[in-house]
């Protein structure tokens, strides 16, 4: 309780851990409170730990499994000193200096302040999606597709990840509609490609999920076109949720001023925030670019602006 | 690893839990699988910890008769067996605290 640490890295995805090494190696003895295991993206390692191949991280010319790749992060900041607690944050206190960190009643004083919660899955927030995960409902494609060998299931969303997921999806499925509410993706042009040459992708523009339906699991779900409210049972085992993100920002309602689309706010060309010595980096405060090289970068720039900063202030 | 955890199969499968005399945390996983690779470690934990449990592994890759079996449709599943028969499920990776909450009645 009584020990001030220089610098506190809340979340342990690609910026987080980067921070961490970038702390650990200036001496910082970084401690990362890395979060709790949780099958959302919302866990230690982050987004990245549901995905398989990660093919656009540099240095990797074959791709490398999104696990691994956190693993390796994690490991690398490990070798340099950075000291991890796999539990959540509950709440901060930056009123007074050193800022408090407080998970459960356990509390962490420290000097400065690394944020790096990152972003979770958005769920459709209808009836039954909640009561259906792990029952024929996922949001972990990598963890669940395996267990639809040969039947129809269904992916929802247009971006990226969407597209990723229902391309992985087609190699146990016999079929993967694509379920999109627009009449065109936002994914990538090499991944649209991908995705058009796909025989076992149907897509369903135009359409949103209604309803789910199911028992004791999954057997369909009810879509309504987006133009002409035309409603149509699709008869489905499994259905995949992909529709984006939301940033990791409860915490910090009242402490740190929020987008309106509640990300992080920093300042220009940094990662400092309105709070002298509390950093933000990643997809946090990146309504943008929200890549696993760009949130290492900021996750980089953030343990530099820390350094300097406690530099500057005599520590 | 300090603690005795089975791997079991299909071949393994029954005469492993029907003939046990403390309840068996089945954790059902594979190795592409990295919220199953988050709970590993928390397993082992909960293994040594507590002696009136015993813990076993079904690779799902290797045993796809028994996931099917069981009805699993997602992982990380753990399959709390009592007397042979399943009494709990839980599907998701959760940090310790929530599983050892969820066990509570069987410790």
């Amino acid at each position: 309780m009584s020990e001030i640490r220089d610098v506190v890295i809340i979340g342990s995805g690609p910026a987080g851990l980067t921070a961490a090494i970038y702390a650990a190696r200036a001496s910082l003895s970084p401690l990362v409170i890395e979060g709790e295991p949780s099958s959302t993206s919302d866990q230690p390692g982050g987004q990245l730990m549901l995905t398989t191949d990660v093919e656009n991280f540099p240095g990797f010319p074959e791709g490398i499994m999104g696990p691994e790749l956190m693993s390796n992060f994690r490991s690398q900041a490990q070798r340099f000193g950075a000291k991890f607690i796999t539990e959540k944050v509950t709440a901060v206190n930056f009123e007074n200096r050193p800022f408090e960190i407080s998970v459960g009643n356990d509390k962490y004083l420290t000097r400065s302040v690394i944020i790096s919660t990152g972003a979770q899955s958005l769920m459709l927030n209808i009836p039954n999606e909640s009561r259906l995960i792990g029952h024929g409902l996922s949001t972990c494609a990598t963890c669940d597709g395996f267990f639809f060998r040969d039947q129809e299931i269904a992916v929802v969303g247009g971006g990226d990840s969407a597209i990723e997921e229902a391309i992985f999806l087609t190699r146990f499925a016999s079929k993967v509609y694509l379920i999109h509410r627009r009449d065109e993706l936002r994914a990538s042009k090499i991944m649209q490609e991908r995705a058009f040459q796909n025989p076992k992708l149907e897509f369903l523009w135009n359409n949103e999920v209604a309803q789910i339906n199911g028992d004791q699991k999954l057997d369909g779900i009810t879509l309504n076109n987006t133009i002409t409210s035309e409603k149509l049972d699709l008869k489905i085992q499994g259905l995949f949720i992909a529709i984006g993100h939301r940033p990791n920002t409860d915490l910090f309602k009242g402490h740190l001023e929020l987008k309106d689309n509640g990300y992080l706010v920093t300042l220009p060309d940094s990662s400092r925030t309105a709070i002298d010595g509390v950093f933000a980096c990643g997809d946090v405060q990146d309504d943008y670019y929200r890549q696993a090289i760009t949130a290492a970068g900021s996750g980089c720039m953030a343990a530099i602006d820390a350094e300097r900063w406690l530099e500057e202030h005599g520590h | 690893m300090a603690a005795d955890i089975k791997n079991l199969d299909e071949s393994t499968f029954d005469e492993t839990i029907g003939s046990s005399e403390t309840p068996v945390l089945v954790d059902f996983w594979a190795e592409w699988c990295g919220p199953c690779k988050m709970i590993a470690p928390i397993l082992e934990e909960i293994a040594t910890e507590e002696q009136g449990l015993s813990i076993a592994k079904v690779n799902v890759d290797e045993s796809p008769d028994l996931a099917r079996r069981y009805g699993i449709m997602s992982i990380p599943a753990l399959i709390l067996f009592q007397n042979g028969e399943p009494a709990k499920t839980m599907v998701g990776a959760k940090p310790k605290s929530a599983l050892l909450e969820e066990l509570g009645e069987f410790l």
